[in-house]
């Protein structure tokens, strides 16, 4: 079969200086549904960005049909025949399915917009491809599986023929799963061709025809799916073989450090994302909490760390309520905090990385002398922590935003991990880094733990938590499902059973977790 | 020396250019509207350095523009768009000539209280829009600049009505007692002991943010609120904090400027250098080091602006159409962002 | 006391509330568009300034009011263009680029009126037209109503029909549509082809027009001719209208007429000569205290939901 598109020696570099594709080749036959995978920060967006005329390429050619295509905007990427559901939705959430489906090409007169034609068309486009949603729902009341028909919808109504996928089934619960692979064939037996962005390879396995593998902004290989095994494609995904071949000793559990008590959190939609959560977790000892993202982590991360305040329920460290600390007593108590959103809130990016290191210790007498700053003592110390903790950085004065991702966790773990602290809450650690940072990431955590501190470990990554942890917890839709005293017990499927909330224990076997 | 990193090495070209263009601008406007343009030129680029007199002006505008830099400077860096220094400016200058006729202490204790109270009358000026956005989610925007007006009126209703002297011919306050006064320090000019007093302020504040424990959070709290929340600053307190001591600034300013360079307190309408700061503030780069250099500047051309006026036929006000497109100009991220790009490309590709 | 509330309701003093609302109205109905659109137009005071400094010269100098108004819409629009472009094109902070405009403004209408008539203070040396005022037939013979609604000015009425423009234009097109998409959601804007930044840039140009409407009408109808300070901050009062009116045109309508009426109270303070400084500053004071109640009307309705929430689950 011909290729119908190819991306061309596509180079990307964004203005932090990040090289997110370097020299990458893509190419799609028609008719076929062409996974994309890699790691976090592989540079996969990216490259989907630059086809959708989102992100220009630093250089590179992209031909479609034999021709050399320029896209300079998502508009002539539509005006090709090209739609994208990007990984976050793109929807307003005020307006209606309707609204949403025909925005930007809109039925009927620009200065006097008829709704009934324009749920009109929107529905037909709903029943040609047999999806089920009502027209005139408003974005903000629906699910998210519906949300993203909607985005489906979105890119078909302007007529796509290739539909870029990013991390689609990311956010699905199983039986949406489900309904996305079988709408999915639809698609293709209509004729059009899918770029699926995953890292889940068992789907990838069941619905793609080929895939194209990244790692490190480069492209690393391109197969026929039924010719290559899992193991194949997840050691070109890392590099080298998965196994974290983590040295622990068994935990030897020690007095209860940290216990939430009947927690429940809204989010700022006042939707509940947290239901009357209840565990506790003891010293020497690190408990994974597992689940996919946007299961009420955050919350549950955010009101320990005192980020947000619990709307009922208690949560007790070191026997002292900490439900109305402030985030500065909470981490004087003793209480570390690797955030999951890195770029977000765990650096300032404008700020150097001693300025970085340095936001936590404000009240240390090494550093700072009666309210004065200890400049020259600063800068040494955050030198050492450079050192010491592999940071590759010419000097701790260089704005943060200059590293590269794994450089950049670096910083916040060795701020964090230095302070003394009892507990640490480490929410995904070693997301989209290398694989060194990460086993370095992997054995301070350990460290940690065998110094009678306690570890709240949460993490997607299943082989990562499993081997790490040595109990587990998994959370559903705001609520533990499961609760398993030996890690290293569990298997993956099975994990994956609960995470999808296909099964669930009994609230005794749950409730195991609060002793 | 240091090397100097990337984004430093671009920033001084970007500074650079935004001058350039401002002062080609305002080459060609003086071109296009005066009969005498080149008079005009040397009068607004030379007409400062004229003499000691009018150097001495340069200084003394300087110096209240520092202050006034130095005000927005700290409000800004908690990323608060407070304007109420230009209110703190009006208000702590009416009651500092308000306080000095209003008692007769001795020298230097007289100006000195009365300085002192302008500035907390500037604190508690500026503070208010931050608390109102605290307690009520008010933009402090709009509160700032609403407040200006209230403040402006309140003042001027004590100084048209209980310290106007009706002799002065016009409304003005009693002249303001010798003793309250600040020296002349500069024979020759105007120049007056303030000059002490700001640069005490300029070594303070630069040692206030670069070297203590606020200063840092403060910085950290403007450059992303949600990092400085999860290190565990008290980012609502910082927040006030910064605008306290921006608003004991202006506060300061207003005193230092009524009692340094007037006989009686005159003003009718806002001084408008709580806008001027915000000027002075950025072409500083919220910076309190390089405050001065930035009010000198400004200073130097609205000095020459002023020679400019009264020398031809351009009026001084040219120059508010230099100052708005260089700080636009100089706060334009995208300014050049093409040449940044291409000069970025290159050095990634250098370094491997 | 009896006497200022027999001022209340003398329809003269009702007449005036519209009219010193009219300009508040057009300024915040320019913000109501821009905010939709996610383009903050801090500007408006400049946009005023400018506008009604060219109007008045140029209704002066053509002696034509078609031209002046045009002259005027222009003049807003250089301060707007200059917003857009830094602001949108170059990436200057929009909020920052509104302040550094107005402060241009309020110099530059200085510098110009200099330069095109050698006076620094007003146009008095041109014979300025103004906007005529309008008597509704019928309307106008109903004893007291028709003595506050009719007979207003021309660009009072046009004020009132803009409300229902926006409203229309927002709603019920495409183009309001888009701004709205472009202000919620500008991702949403792009994933679908639209020009984010082109949509902003009709956005503050629509913004400026009507601002401008709210200038001409304050040198060509409120007063005839420009005079420096005439906008006083009016520019800033329509941001504030806009908030409380939670950027929609209606309740924008609603916030702007009691901005008006506090604006013509104090008019008639200044008649019982309560000292002028405490009249001056009613508007401001209410307007503040007006943001105040609002937020708090709108952060304790959130408060009680979120408790309903709550002992729901
Ligand atoms: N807008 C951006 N600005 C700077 N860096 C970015 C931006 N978007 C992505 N990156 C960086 O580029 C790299 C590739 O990101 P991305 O394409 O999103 O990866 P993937 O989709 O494979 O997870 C990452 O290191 C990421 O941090
Ligand atoms: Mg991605």
């Amino acid at each position: 079969m011909k290729d119908i598109l190819r991306m061309e020696n596509i180079n990307k570099i964004y203005p932090n200086g990040v090289i997110a594709n370097n020299n990458v080749n893509f190419s799609l036959r028609e008719g076929e549904i062409h996974a994309l995978v890699g790691e976090n920060g592989a540079g996969k967006s990216t490259l989907m960005k630059i086809l959708f005329g989102i992100e220009k390429p630093t250089d590179g050619k992209i031909f479609y049909q034999d021709e050399e295509l320029t896209i300079d905007s998502p508009l002539d990427a539509i005006k090709y025949g090209f739609g994208m559901v990007h990984q976050h939705f793109m929807l307003v959430e005020s307006m209606s399915v309707a609204e949403n489906i025909v925005l930007g090409s809109e039925p009927g007169s620009s200065w006097n917009l008829d709704s009934s034609i324009q749920e009109a068309q929107a529905k037909e486009i709903i029943d040609k491809y047999h999806f089920q949603i009502n027209v005139k729902e408003k974005i903000s009341d629906l699910s998210i599986g519906l949300r993203q028909k909607v985005e489906i919808l979105k890119a078909l109504f302007k007529g796509a023929k290739i539909l870029i996928l990013d991390e689609p089934t990311a956010v699905l619960t199983p039986q949406e799963t489900v309904e996305l692979f079988e709408q999915l064939r639809i698609l293709k037996a209509q004729g059009h061709t899918i770029i699926f962005i995953s890292h889940k390879l068992t789907e990838i396995k069941e619905i793609c025809d080929r895939i194209t593998i990244m790692r490190d902004a480069t492209n690393v290989g391109v197969y026929d799916v039924e010719s290559v095994t899992k193991e194949e494609i997840s050691d070109l995904m890392v590099g080298k073989s998965m196994d974290w071949n983590i040295h622990k000793t068994p935990a030897i559990s020690g007095d209860t450090l940290l216990e939430v008590k009947d927690l429940t959190v809204l989010n700022e939609a006042n939707i509940p994302t947290l239901k009357h959560v209840s565990f506790k977790l003891h010293r020497s000892t690190i408990l994974g909490v597992v689940g996919i993202e946007g299961n009420g982590q955050k919350e549950l991360v955010d009101s320990i760390t005192g980020l947000t305040k619990a709307d009922s329920g208690e949560i007790l460290f070191k026997n002292e309520l900490i439900n109305s600390m402030s985030v500065n007593d909470i981490r004087s108590l003793g209480l570390a905090h690797i955030p999951g959103d890195r770029m977000e809130r765990g650096i300032a990016a404008d700020s150097s990385i001693e300025e970085n290191m340095f936001a936590t210790y404000t009240n240390d007498n090494k550093l700072v002398n009666k309210n004065f700053l200890k400049t020259k003592e600063i800068n040494k110390w955050s030198n050492n922590l450079i050192s010491e903790f592999h940071v590759k950085a010419s000097s701790s004065n260089v704005p943060i935003k200059m590293l590269s991702g794994g450089n950049i966790q670096k910083v916040i773990v060795a701020r964090e991990f230095t302070s003394n602290c009892d507990c640490i809450i480490a929410n995904q650690p070693t997301r989209g880094i290398d694989i060194g940072a990460a086993k370095f990431i992997h054995k301070k955590l350990v460290e940690l733990r065998d110094k009678n501190a306690a570890v709240l470990l949460l993490s997607a990554d299943l082989s990562e938590i499993k081997s790490l942890s040595d109990s587990l917890l998994v959370i559903y839709n705001g609520q533990f499902v499961a609760y398993f005293e030996d890690a290293s017990k569990v298997s993956e499927e099975e994990l994956g059973k609960y995470m999808l909330g296909i099964e669930k224990q009994t609230e005794l076997e749950i409730k195991r977790c609060e002793r | 020396m240091r090397k100097l990193s990337f984004d430093s090495k671009f920033e001084i070209i970007r500074f650079s250019v935004a001058i350039l263009i401002a002062l080609l601008l305002s080459f060609i406007i003086i071109l296009l509207v005066s009969d005498t343009p080149f008079l005009a030129l040397q009068k607004l680029y030379l007409g400062p350095i004229e003499n000691l007199r009018r150097f001495g002006n340069v200084i003394e505008l300087a110096i209240t523009l520092s202050f006034a830099g130095l005000s927005i400077a700290i409000i800004f860096s908690s990323n608060e768009f407070n304007l109420a220094s230009e209110g703190a400016f009006y208000a702590s200058g009416a009651v500092a000539a308000m306080f000095v006729l209003s008692n007769s202490l001795p020298a230097i204790i007289s100006p000195f209280l009365s300085i002192l109270l302008g500035g907390v009358v500037g604190a508690v000026i500026v503070t208010i829009p931050a608390v109102l956005k605290k307690k009520w989610g008010a933009s402090e925007l709009v509160s700032s600049l609403m407040l200006n007006f209230i403040v402006l009126y309140f003042a001027r209703y004590f100084i048209n009505n209980v310290f106007k002297d009706p002799s002065a011919g016009y409304n003005a306050t009693y002249l303001l007692p010798e003793t309250a006064k600040l020296s002349k320090i500069v024979s020759g000019t105007r120049i007056h002991s303030g000059l002490i007093i700001l640069i005490v302020t300029v070594i303070a504040c630069v040692l206030f943010m670069e070297k203590t424990k606020w200063g840092f959070e403060l910085t950290q709290v403007g450059r992303n609120r949600q990092f400085a929340k999860y290190v565990g600053i008290n980012t609502s307190a910082i927040v006030i904090m910064s605008q306290v001591l921006g608003g004991f600034i202006a506060g300061v300013g207003g005193a230092v400027e009524t009692l340094g360079m007037y006989t009686r307190f005159q003003w009718q309408s806002l001084p408008g250098y709580g806008f001027d700061g915000v000027i002075v503030a950025i072409l500083a780069k919220n910076k309190p080091r390089y405050v001065p250099i930035a009010a000198f500047f400004l200073a130097y051309i609205r000095i020459g602006a002023d020679k400019m006026a009264t020398s031809t036929d351009v009026t001084s006000e040219m120059i508010a159409i230099i100052q708005g497109i260089i700080i636009m100009l100089v706060a334009a991220t995208a300014f050049l962002s093409n040449t940044r790009q291409k000069m970025l490309v290159k050095e990634v590709r250098n370094n491997g | 006391m009896d006497n200022f509330l027999s001022y209340l309701i003398d329809p003269e003093f009702l007449y005036s509330v519209f009219r010193v609302t009219t300009p508040l109205l057009f300024a915040a109905l320019a913000s109501v568009v821009a905010e939709n659109a996610g383009a903050s137009n801090i500007a408006l005071e400049g946009i005023m300034i400018f506008s009604a400094l060219f109007g008045a010269i140029g209704s002066g100098i053509t002696q034509s009011l078609t031209l002046g108004l045009l002259f005027a819409i222009c003049g807003g629009l250089i301060i707007s263009l200059l917003l857009a472009y830094f602001a949108l094109y170059l990436k200057t902070d929009i909020i920052l680029s509104g302040i550094a405009l107005n402060t241009l403004a309020s110099g530059g209408s200085v510098f110009l009126l200099y330069v095109i008539l050698g006076d620094k203070g007003s146009t008095s040396a041109l014979q300025c037209l103004t906007f005529p005022t309008i008597n509704i037939p019928i309307i106008e013979n109903i004893p007291f109503v028709g003595e506050i609604i009719s007979g207003q000015n021309l660009l009072t009425y046009i004020a009132f029909i803009m409300v229902w423009v926006v409203f229309y234009l927002l709603y019920h097109t495409k183009l309001g549509k888009y701004l709205r998409v472009v202000g919620e959601s500008p991702q949403a804007a792009e994933s679908v082809g639209l020009d984010v930044r082109k949509l902003k840039l009709t956005a503050l140009l629509i913004s400026g027009v009507l601002a401008s409407l709210g200038g001409a009408f304050l040198s060509m109808g409120y007063m005839s001719g420009f005079s420096r300070g005439m906008v006083s901050g009016r520019g800033f009062i329509a941001l504030a209208a806009a908030a409380m009116g939670m950027l929609s045109p209606v309740p924008t309508m609603i916030a702007a007429i009691i901005f008006g009426f506090a604006d013509a109270v104090s008019n008639i303070l200044a008649a019982l000569r309560i000292p002028d400084e405490f009249v001056k500053l009613i508007p401001y004071l209410v307007t503040i205290i007006g943001l105040i109640v609002f937020s708090q009307i709108r952060s304790s309705s959130e408060k009680k939901r979120r408790k309903k929430v709550l002992s729901s689950t």
